[in-house]
């Protein structure tokens, strides 16, 4: 099948993505919310769905959830109410999972993505509060499955996108940009691996020019930016190869499968009424009061997009740098940082993060928080260039010596004698050496080939040992070759 | 309105009750007067009303964020049919 079919086709996509809210217990109960501990150690006895015990809702779970309807410009529901959704399944003890049907806490709001350089608006329905269920173990029971409800209770906050993606790469860019947006607003820490942070993909195609949606199907938790973009590809496909047949697609729930690269049928989707909402007896609406709200909203942090915007006017920085250094919080952080310690220009700052330090990041599969070198430390490197005491060539030594210890970079240049030579006589009877040596060429550049000059500079480097200042080098030389 | 015997069999599955078929038509009845009353409630005009979200006129307290319960595992674990390694187990559940 080729791919050229899509010119005839509109993908259309809606995201729904479940992150994990990082408050210290659950959302109805005491129990605590830590990843890793050993099962059903932490479920209590309303995780368990005992009878006679009551839900008591965390007030972090709802101050994070206003944090985060604040951060995309939606409405704030001041009357919001709890909802049962009925389904019978081992993980889930008490029968329903509580969750908002009508009345979210958070409405209508919206986020700016970034595609090959275009910027694109799109919707978010709603985002409201529930629980995680409990996890199945399928394996090594002898025919039983287990249950481990340390899970079961953890606050989530589901947020809904309208259907405004057109392609995979769009899906990706939104789901991107939500992850950074809840690590910036720290609600989540978004870790894919354990669960913070999965999705769901609503996926359809039409013609070119049709109003009417498709009938879609749903790929049930993917929790991987890459699989994301296969798993919708691959689903995109599978929609046109149908439809072109005369075929029809239908609504149902499907697995995508990363080993074989394609998503498998998972049950038929039970109608939404199936599940019986209806609002939980147990829970009384929530109020969020005018001063709570400003409260939050004067308390939310830059948020990635004005910071970028900001990164560039004040720092010059051009787009593509800004992106990179707005991509995570502590990143922007270490930046500002060794900006204004190191009173280097902030585009060699910028240069030297991006490049030699998130290089050595990568290659060691850090994060930023956990970098060798503080950005004190960073600082103290670009403040040496800043001040000519080391070229950029040295200063690329002293940072893999700093990467390997705890010296600070003076301490490094200092043990090792790299500190450029300010002794202009010195320079001087270097080049006197190197011109008195190499008659041939000197003769040469006095003949007008200018390409030699540059034999002439990489000669007192290597006799300087790279520790003579490159423009003193060229100064001084022209002077001599004249 | 009144419910199929069909009707009452979806109802008694989505709810996981086992009812039997003899019975099926004496709770359609049943089913189908609990909706008739509510399609005579339907006939009143509620335009001017705020759906009621609970009988109680009162707004949820908050707890604060603090883990407050501690491990009660074995106990939860004593009563239950059967367990391993620390989980619960039950009838595998794969579809």
């Amino acid at each position: 099948m080729s791919y050229a079919d899509e010119q005839d086709w509109e993908v259309v996509i809606g995201l729904e993505i479940h992150t994990q809210l990082a408050t210290q217990s659950k959302i109805f109960s005491g129990a605590a919310t830590a990843y890793g501990a050993e099962p059903n150690t932490q479920a209590c006895t309303v995780d368990l769905g005992f009878p006679g015990v009551l839900p008591v809702l965390n007030q972090e779970a709802v101050r994070m959830a206003v944090k985060f309807g604040c951060a995309i410009d939606a409405e704030i529901a001041p009357y919001s109410i709890f909802a049962r959704k009925n389904y019978f399944y081992p993980d889930l003890p008490k029968g329903y999972q509580i969750s908002q049907m009508d009345l979210p806490i958070v409405g209508k709001g919206h986020l700016d993505i970034e595609v090959d350089g275009e910027s694109k608006r799109v919707g978010i329905t709603r985002a409201h509060l529930e629980e995680d269920a409990g996890k199945s173990l399928h394996e090594d029971f002898h025919g039983l499955t287990g249950i481990d409800l340390n899970r079961a209770g953890t606050p989530l906050l589901e947020i809904v996108s309208e259907p405004d993606m057109r392609s995979a790469k769009e899906a990706v860019a939104y789901m991107r940009k939500l992850h950074e947006l809840v690590r910036y607003l720290e609600i989540s820490d978004g870790n894919m691996q354990e669960g913070s942070f999965r999705c769901d993909a609503n996926v359809s195609v039409r013609p070119r020019g049709q109003q009417q949606f498709g009938t879609r199907t749903e790929i049930k938790n993917i929790n991987s930016f890459r699989f994301i973009e296969k798993a919708i590809n691959y689903e995109v496909e599978r929609h046109i190869e149908i439809l072109e047949r005369g075929g029809k697609i239908t609504q149902e729930t499907r697995l995508y499968d990363s080993v074989k690269d394609e998503t498998r049928s998972m049950r038929s989707k039970e109608e939404a009424n199936d599940y019986r909402y209806f609002p939980d007896p147990d829970l009384l609406p929530v109020m969020i009061a005018p001063e709570l709200l400003a409260e939050i909203k004067s308390q939310l942090p830059e948020l990635p997009s004005s910071k970028k915007q900001r990164f560039k006017e004040q720092y010059q920085l051009d787009n593509e740098s800004a992106t990179i250094l707005t991509s995570a919080r502590e990143l922007a952080d270490f930046f500002e940082t060794v900006v204004k310690l190191s009173a280097c220009d902030a585009k060699i700052c910028s240069n030297w993060i991006t490049g030699e330090l998130l290089g050595a990041l990568n290659k060691a599969s850090l994060e930023i928080a956990a970098s060798p070198v503080s950005a004190e430390r960073f600082a103290g490197l670009l403040q040496r260039i800043a001040d000519n005491t080391i070229s950029g060539k040295i200063a690329k030594q002293v940072f893999e010596a700093m990467w390997q210890s705890e010296e600070s970079a003076d301490a490094i240049i200092a043990a090792q004698g790299l500190q450029q030579i300010t002794d202009m006589s010195a320079i001087e009877a270097i080049i006197d050496t190197i011109i008195a040596d190499n008659p041939g060429q000197v003769e040469q550049y006095r003949s007008g080939k200018d390409k030699v000059f540059a034999f002439f500079v990489g000669q007192v480097m290597k006799q300087s040992q790279g520790k003579a200042n490159p423009a003193e080098v060229n100064k001084m030389l022209k002077a001599k070759l004249q | 309105m009144s419910l199929t015997s069909d009707d009452v069999a979806k109802i008694a599955h989505l709810a996981r009750l086992g009812i039997n078929t003899q019975d099926t038509e004496a709770y359609a009845k049943s089913l189908s007067g609990i909706l008739d009353l509510i399609a005579q409630m339907n006939t009143i005009n509620t335009d001017h009303i705020t759906p009621m979200a609970h009988p109680l006129d009162q707004i949820q307290r908050l707890r604060p964020d603090q883990v407050t319960e501690s491990n009660q595992r074995e106990h939860f674990q004593a009563i239950a049919p059967q367990v391993a390694e620390g989980l619960y187990l039950v009838p595998k559940v794969i579809e």
